[in-house]
């Protein structure tokens, strides 16, 4: 087991009281595995991701255990996690780019970052370069500022940077989001290239778009309202999923060859609750059509077959 | 409805509007009565563009926008209002259209200062009311609240329900559903396509080639300010014929078919201003020749309803 994620609860602290955007997750990642993690915007996604790798104010650590490669993250603890950071463990922000001093070259921006880490620039440059080739990238955006880049090649840039000390674990938040479709295409392959060329182990690959799962993740994950609701292999996930609200999602979807005069798609009634004062019970009970009396109660996580997980009373009888 | 004869766009750009920026080119096709006619491609291809002339709100740098025959550009004034009496647009972000320290339907309050000076109290509240309910709204839940209260594609919704109030004929639907979750995409995809049921026109523009095929009649596939191939909707997702659309619709993340190794040309910094093919750089076809870089090649009806410019 690469990642091991134990009960797991991490809030928002506002004015108005605690903002539930992670409760009580358990899950793990196998060595090698990519993981695509996907549900509606505000379900909690970046949340869970940014928890395992910069848990800053206004977040919160409430409680829970993180393991990678039985080595237990004091995720809590931000100046400890600097060990980790980067090197077993990296993130690629949403919107990772813009977030880059744009008045600093690329390259130079790679050696101060490598530096801090008490890595020596010249010794790593080769690889840097292997890997520049490896996403098809000239050696000169090394000379380049960000802003000189276009958004694929950001996103390749920031895939390059946040890899180049081979992290056991790699979180990409919505790196595809932004791009056209052929560009998206690339750097979503690109991603199973690093897997296969094992620069990272394992993956977390964060998108509200689950096509772009069903092309390049071996397992699938989907939140709603800061929970897990259901997790098994992209083949089950996507054609024999269980939980009522993945079958709603996936079934809305449009896809190439469903026109609307033969065949009608439909939505999901209501809206996502509010996470500052979830409904009891399980959170998609008002959206549910198969809802009874014992969704008040709270459903557990569990396993209803090999690696099959799912949140709901109405599948776990 | 909409015709765009040879409509092209020229931008000035750089410090003193020096350099030349051509972001719509040569561009002709027509949207028919109570047709959805999708507009497909990306970032930067002159989509918004073309979507801003026909609305009246850039100049054509050459060409005729016509609108049930007449010459868009020649539109002043009175004859202005009742153009936009016919023709709305919406655009893609749905919080951007509203003020956050209004009320949102105070969008509607303005319609009605511009349009309806005249009308009663009573009479008003029951066209909105008519007019939200017809984007499946329910006025109780949504009048009163600010934007904030409201979710992404009920602000999405309460625009289309702005543009019904004017009984529009044609609605320019700019990227509107792109900022919207997977559960409520469907929904106004649907509200549109019973719009188009009872007569509607509608220029769907989209990046995303899944929304695409859902509820258009025909497609418009540009690059680079040009279009490379245009018609029969299933003609251009299942047959089609430019390298350029090709690639594209490999690219597709599909859910019932996984993606197939091909070769994804990534896409140029900044293209050079040509004489020739617009995509002759990134084409990967074997049939690429001299003649491609030096002539733009025609569009050609390569089948009924089906055009394409290249030599093929
Ligand atoms: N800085 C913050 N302060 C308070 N609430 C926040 C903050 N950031 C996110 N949230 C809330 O936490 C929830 C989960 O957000 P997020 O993890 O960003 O969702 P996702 O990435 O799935 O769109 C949402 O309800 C969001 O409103
Ligand atoms: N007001 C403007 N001034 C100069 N260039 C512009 C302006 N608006 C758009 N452009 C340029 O015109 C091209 C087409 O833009 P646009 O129509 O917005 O494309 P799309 O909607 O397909 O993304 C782009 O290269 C863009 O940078
Ligand atoms: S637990 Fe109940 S409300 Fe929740 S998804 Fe299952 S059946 Fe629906
Ligand atoms: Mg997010
Ligand atoms: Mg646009």
């Amino acid at each position: 087991m690469s990642l091991q994620i134990k009960n797991l609860v991490v809030y928002y602290q506002t004015l108005s009281g605690y903002v539930k955007a992670l409760d009580d997750v358990t899950l793990s990642i196998r060595d090698g595995e990519i993981m695509g993690l996907a549900g509606e915007s505000g379900c909690g996604k970046t949340t869970l991701g940014n928890s395992l790798i910069r848990l800053e104010p206004p977040m919160k650590y409430i409680k829970g255990d993180v393991e990678l490669d039985g080595e237990k993250l004091p995720i809590w603890n931000s100046s400890q996690m600097n060990v980790f950071r980067f090197k077993k463990i990296s993130i690629i922000p949403q919107y990772a780019m813009n977030a880059l001093n744009p008045t600093i070259k690329i390259g130079k921006l790679i050696s101060e970052l490598l530096s801090s880490r008490k890595f020596n620039y010249k010794k790593i440059k080769p690889e840097l370069e292997r890997r520049l080739d490896l996403v098809e990238l000239t050696h000169d955006v090394l000379s380049m500022y960000p802003i000189e880049l276009s958004g694929g090649m950001k996103q390749r840039m920031v895939l390059v940077l946040s890899t180049l000390l081979d992290p056991s674990l790699l979180i990409a938040d919505e790196i595809t989001s932004a791009l056209d479709v052929s560009t998206q295409k690339a750097v979503a392959e690109m991603l199973v290239e690093f897997r296969n060329r094992k620069i990272v182990k394992s993956m977390i690959v964060i998108t509200h778009d689950i096509s772009i799962l069903y092309q390049i993740a071996d397992s699938i994950l989907v939140m709603y309202a800061g929970k897990l609701a259901e997790k098994a292999s992209t083949d089950v996930m996507i054609n024999t999923p269980r939980h009522p609200y993945t079958k709603l999602l996936i079934s809305s979807l449009p896809k190439v060859g469903v026109r609307y005069a033969e065949k009608k798609l439909s939505g999901i009634p209501g809206n996502t609750p509010l996470l500052l004062d979830p409904p009891i019970g399980c959170r998609f009970r008002d959206r549910c059509p198969v809802a009874f009396d014992r969704c008040f109660k709270e459903p557990p996580f569990i396993e209803i077959e090999k690696d099959h997980y799912i949140a709901c009373w109405k599948e776990c009888i | 409805m909409i015709k765009l004869e040879n409509v092209s766009k020229i931008y000035r750009t750089g410090t003193f509007g020096g350099k030349l920026l051509p972001a719509v080119v040569d561009v002709s096709f027509d949207v028919r009565d109570g047709e959805v006619v999708s507009l497909i491609g990306e970032s930067g291809s002159g989509k918004s563009t073309i979507g801003k002339m026909i609305l009246c709100l850039i100049t054509i740098t050459s060409g005729k926008i016509l609108f049930d025959g007449v010459d868009i550009s020649t539109l002043r004034k009175g004859d202005l209002k009742n153009y936009y009496y016919n023709v709305q647009g919406i655009f893609q972000d749905p919080f951007s259209s509203y003020n956050p320290i209004f009320k949102a339907d105070r969008i509607f309050s303005i319609i009605r200062q511009e349009f309806f000076p005249k009308i009663k109290d009573s009479q008003w509240n029951k066209k909105v009311d008519s007019s939200l309910k017809a984007v499946g709204l329910n006025p109780d839940q949504v009048l009163n609240k600010f934007p904030h209260q409201l979710s992404g594609g009920q602000l999405q919704r309460f625009l289309i329900a702005r543009a019904l109030l004017l009984d529009i004929k044609f609605l320019v639907a700019d990227e509107i559903i792109s900022m919207l979750d997977a559960s409520t995409r469907v929904d106004v995809l649907n509200l549109l396509a019973e719009l188009k049921s009872k007569g509607l026109s509608i220029l769907f523009i989209t990046h995303d080639l899944s929304l695409g095929y859902y509820i258009s009649d025909r497609a418009t596939i540009l690059y680079r300010g040009c279009i490379v191939e245009m018609g029969d909707t299933k003609k251009i997702y299942f047959d089609p014929v430019h390298p350029y659309t090709k690639m594209l619709m490999a690219s597709v993340p599909r859910l019932d078919k996984k993606w197939e190794k091909v070769e994804v040309e990534l896409k140029a910094k900044q293209a050079e201003i040509t004489e020739g093919c617009v995509y002759y750089e990134r084409c990967k076809s074997p049939h690429k020749n001299k003649k491609c870089a030096f002539q733009r090649p025609e569009l050609v009806e390569v089948s009924p309803d089906h055009f394409v410019s290249c030599y093929l």
